[in-house]
């Protein structure tokens, strides 16, 4: 048994055993703190397991169904690696940060979620990879539903948008992933297998046209769940409705699926389809709609998690920049921004969470001079803020810088083209990063205090949480290179590909 | 002992136990039942010892009507299992049904199901079209008694006139394109038809009318549209037993005949195949949309299952036209089949909490979930499974039959159908999801526990973990439906 079905099946058995009446909070920080050690551990053994392998680390896996073939699958590479660290670690601020006044599906759907999320990441078969994410979107959409903020019509009708926008975003993707495995079909046999598509790939790659139709169409189903312009308008009520431990673990893990997919399978099987002209283009005009569109609606927003959620939204924009460049600086980059702001927005919304349960509102104009009541507190939250900002020394910045310079340059190219372009607008969202979080922790906890509304620092076993998520913040945006040392061939053979796919492109442009 | 011989005892111990409850009034319903679902109980048994020998065959006086292939026995274990469960079910809700029979006695309850099973397993090896009708009209009319059961109901009467009134209509319509389709082909054989319509001298037209007659009336029986106006008024108003019982094995048979009619129709050289795949491409598309669409709107449960139960007849009628697919080696049959053996557990798990509801004293509307997640955690997340299953998420029973009908439809290039059945899923979503969330709302109308037998209790476990196991490790069950997938290809490979 692989180690890694113990950190999927986890979360699993530890939302059972809550459910049949184990106590909730010792039970499910327990099970998060000993995962994330076990996470730990195989991140810290990661390089000499996966000495001398070409694929995955810590592989294992179980024939479920001869054909089509499915097979429970796992293994881990450096990308893989990251997000697990990633995962175990929002979990557990997550489930730390649930007030013990809070009734066990709190902790049920917390678990489901990480559950889910660790099995989506880990996962080498493409339908396990589906699969897993479909759990945890379930207790997902329950939580907003029945225990969101807001009264009962609201929140309900927030959880049915999401229902339907994620629902129809699966399909295409399921309907696009479908088409894809029966593309590489070969004598009456068909495969899910991540490994066996990638060889099939290599060897005999789909015809151009093919490849960007269902590049195209898992873009757009990979994109609904990253909140991708102009499929987004589900994400910011969800995240400002979702009950803080979902909003956590949606907005800071889950949602990063779509991103891992198009890394994961788009990239690899579908390199030509994926830097065709006509799909680049496309993706460079949603991303700088998430980027400055959304970029000017955060500026709008009048409350906290109105604006945390839509700079949620927006930030994805920069990764799918580093995506759509494809040099191995901006994919590492990108991936670095992925576990950034999942560990960032992880943070703000557990602070926000916090102190609407306290003051009872997130009303921007109404808030004021807090932090002359609770240093610790906004010391932690200026963590997250600077981070989301992208201040030098914060994680969020290294990923920010690398995607930048590695789109700028683009395989050594010296024509100026779209995506440079791109690149320009897209570093004015930095400049309205500044402006929407500056303002929010000024109005938030500078200037005089309101009558009536405080918030008090977090005792210390409330601080843990926090304290952990804004220590790795600073750990990973001093030393980047612990993170980024997890890669080794993974993504340069992504890149050789891309790079081939883009010299075919501009050669095609040219003549 | 043969297989066929399982069936007679079956339909014999139907009229015995009519006989007993007519000349020993005086016996105690507990009785009757036991009697009825031991039968059951060892037939199945029976039919597994027999089922697995591979020379098990059927008499001779039936061998020109019936035929023993694995389509066949798959079928005519899945009719058992489900006359088994709904025996269960309907000792279970034997309380509260006789409160709306006239005399309070139940007796054909328990023994018109097992005529209705024998007439399904005929149904399942039936090799031509004379046998399929009289299984179907055996099936079909012991149905319209157990309809109306519940007779001092009024939807209940409203259910059974409806049921019959079509249900005769639709016979009429499926004899009237036996008719033609003799006529036309000369043949009433499954092979007979395929074989003449293969050569280019039949006559297309009376073919083709034949061919709508024939897929019109069975449509009715599998509620397809434009004939699925009566599911959601039936559903509702037949007793839960009931419902279940036709919309998994009502179900089950009519698409058995369905998948042996549209093969001998859209045979290799068939005159007639493309059209008769335009007209079920149509109808499964429409059936999907008609199926889901409204079921958004539907506050009563038994109306949303009945409703969802349409759209996913229109899956499998999708299935049924794309035939079989080279790239992914699959028969439309064993896709069918395998789909409806999925379809079961969830059903029935479904219909089970609504009878526990029902027995609590509750109605049958989504509101009557909310709460329940408090008032029995087993019987909400065994619901939740059923739903999330019904709804077609990975990792339970359902989805694996939804990926298999997408492949096809991808694999045959059909696009619009495509675009149709995505549009049904996902309002699939929508709909099992609001009842999900009522079942984890918080303003419970009622917090008192839900009372449980144990039966029922295992019952739901069971079939929760069914549900599980076949959504995660569905090789066993593809393992026993791919048998006839490689006979067939190894003899088309002859």
């Amino acid at each position: 048994m692989s180690p890694l079905e113990i950190v999927i099946l986890l979360p699993l058995v530890a939302a059972l055993a809550i459910w049949l009446g184990a106590p909730a909070r010792l039970t499910s920080v327990g099970t998060a703190f000993l995962n994330l050690l076990l996470v730990l551990g195989l991140a810290w053994n990661f390089k000499s397991a996966s000495a001398g392998k070409a694929g995955f680390a810590y592989e294992s896996a179980r024939i479920v169904l001869d054909n089509p073939a499915i097979s429970f699958a796992v293994g881990a590479d450096g990308l893989a690696i990251i997000l697990a660290l990633l995962t175990a670690l929002v979990a557990l601020a997550a489930v730390w940060q649930i007030n013990p006044d809070k009734p066990g599906i709190y902790h049920i759907a917390s678990h489901l979620i990480a559950g889910g999320a660790f099995g989506a990441f880990l996962s080498t078969d493409v339908f396990f990879l589906y699969a897993f994410h479909e759990l945890a979107l379930i207790p997902t959409l329950i939580m907003i539903a029945n225990h969101g903020h807001g009264d009962d019509e609201y929140r309900k009708s927030v959880a049915w948008k999401t229902t339907v926008y994620l629902g129809v975003g699966s399909l295409i993707l399921l309907a696009g992933l479908a088409w894809l495995v029966l593309e590489f079909s070969s004598g009456g046999k068909l495969t899910f297998d991540l490994m066996a598509l990638k060889a099939q790939a290599a060897a005999t790659p789909l015809p151009k046209g093919t490849q960007s139709t269902i590049a195209f169409i898992l873009l757009i189903g990979f994109g609904t769940l990253v909140s991708l312009f102009p499929l987004h308008s589900w994400a910011a009520p969800a995240y400002a409705t979702a009950p803080t431990p979902v909003a956590m673990l949606h907005s800071g893990v889950l949602k990063k699926f779509g991103l891992y997919g198009l890394i994961r399978i788009v990239l690899p099987l579908l390199p030509e389809g994926f830097y065709c002209p006509c799909v680049q283009n496309a993706l460079l005009f949603m991303l700088l709609g998430n980027i400055l569109i959304m970029g000017f609606v955060t500026i709008h927003q009048k409350r906290l998690d109105d604006v945390l959620a839509n700079s949620s939204v927006m930030h994805m924009g920069y990764i799918f920049l580093g995506l759509s460049a494809g040099t191995e600086t901006a994919l590492r980059g990108a991936v670095l921004l992925m576990f950034a702001h999942g560990i960032s927005i992880a943070l703000l919304f557990g602070l926000a969470g916090r102190m609407r349960n306290q003051i009872g509102t997130l009303e921007l104009n109404k808030l004021g001079g807090l932090g002359a009541h609770a240093p610790v507190f906004t010391v932690l939250f200026a963590f997250g803020a600077f981070a989301s900002i992208g201040l030098p020394g914060l994680a969020n910045f290294a990923g920010e810088v690398m995607i930048f310079l590695g789109s700028f340059t683009n395989f050594g190219s010296t024509s100026f083209g779209p995506l440079q372009w791109a690149v320009v607008g897209a570093l004015w969202g930095v400049v309205m990063s500044a402006v929407y979080m500056l303002r929010a922790y000024r109005s938030i906890f500078q200037g005089t205090a309101m009558a009536g509304h405080f918030v008090t620092d977090p005792s210390w076993s409330q601080r843990v949480p926090f304290v952990l998520l804004a220590a790795v913040l600073l750990v990973a945006g001093c030393c980047p290179w612990i993170l980024l040392g997890l890669f080794k061939t993974d993504l340069a053979t992504l890149t050789d590909a891309a790079s081939t796919a883009v010299q075919s492109a501009t050669k095609a442009v040219s003549h | 002992m043969s297989v066929f011989t399982i069936e007679a005892f079956l339909a014999i111990l139907g009229l015995v136990l009519l006989m007993i409850e007519a000349f020993a009034p005086d016996i105690s319903r507990r009785t009757l039942a036991a009697l009825s679902i031991g039968g059951t109980a060892l037939a199945l048994v029976l039919f597994f010892t027999v089922a697995s020998h591979e020379t098990s065959s059927l008499p001779a006086f039936v061998q020109p009507w019936m035929k023993l292939d694995s389509l066949a026995i798959f079928y005519k274990g899945l009719s058992l299992v489900i006359t088994l469960l709904v025996l269960w079910l309907m000792h279970e809700c034997a309380p509260y049904l006789s409160k709306y029979t006239v005399d309070g006695r139940l007796s054909e309850l328990f023994s018109l199901p097992l005529i209705v099973c024998a007439g399904m397993m005929w149904m399942a090896a039936a090799t031509d079209l004379v046998t399929v009708f009289v299984a179907l009209e055996l099936v079909t009319v012991s149905f319209y008694v157990l309809v109306a059961f519940a007779r001092k109901s009024n939807l209940a009467l409203e259910a059974g006139v409806k049921y019959l009134i079509l249900g005769a209509l639709s016979t009429g319509i499926l004899v009237f394109g036996i008719a033609w389709i003799y006529g036309a082909t000369g043949s009433l054989s499954f092979e007979g038809i395929s074989a003449a319509l293969a050569k280019p001298e039949t006559s297309k037209v009376p073919a083709l009318l034949g061919a709508a007659f024939l897929l019109a009336g069975l449509g009715f029986k599998v509620a397809a549209a434009p004939f699925q106006s009566w599911v959601p008024d039936v559903y509702q108003g037949a007793p839960i037993p009931v419902t279940t019982f036709l919309s998994v094995g009502s179900k089950a048979a009519g698409f058995v005949v369905l998948t042996r009619t549209v093969e001998a129709l859209i045979g290799e050289h068939s005159i007639i195949g493309p059209e008769v795949k335009a007209l079920l491409l149509v109808l499964g598309a429409l059936t999907v949309l008609l199926g889901s669409l409204p079921a958004i709107f539907q506050q009563s449960v038994k109306r949303l299952l009945g409703y969802s139960s349409i759209s996913h007849a229109g899956y499998l009628i999708l299935a049924l036209a794309c035939g079989d697919s080279i790239r992914t080696g699959m028969t439309s049959g064993g896709i069918v089949a395998f789909y409806l053996a999925t379809y079961l557990p969830m059903t029935v798990l479904a219909f089970l909490v609504l009878a526990v509801l029902r027995v609590n004293g509750q109605g049958e509307d989504i509101r009557d979930f909310r709460g329940l997640g408090k008032r029995s955690p087993l019987l909400a997340l065994a619901l939740t499974l059923a739903l999330a299953s019904l709804a077609g998420l990975p990792l339970t029973a359902g989805f694996m039959g939804k990926l298999f009908v997408f492949f096809s439809l991808v694999d045959h290039a059909y696009w619009g159908a495509l675009v149709c059945a995505t549009i049904g899923a996902a309002a699939g979503f929508y709909y099992y999801f609001r009842a999900i969330v009522a079942i984890y709302s918080t303003e419970g109308s009622s917090n008192e526990p839900l009372k449980l037998n144990i039966a029922s209790k295992v019952g739901a476990t069971v079939l929760a973990v069914v549900i599980v196991v076949l959504g995660v490790y569905p090789k066993p069950l593809q393992h026993t439906l791919t048998k006839p997938v490689e006979v067939a290809a190894k003899a088309s490979a002859h």
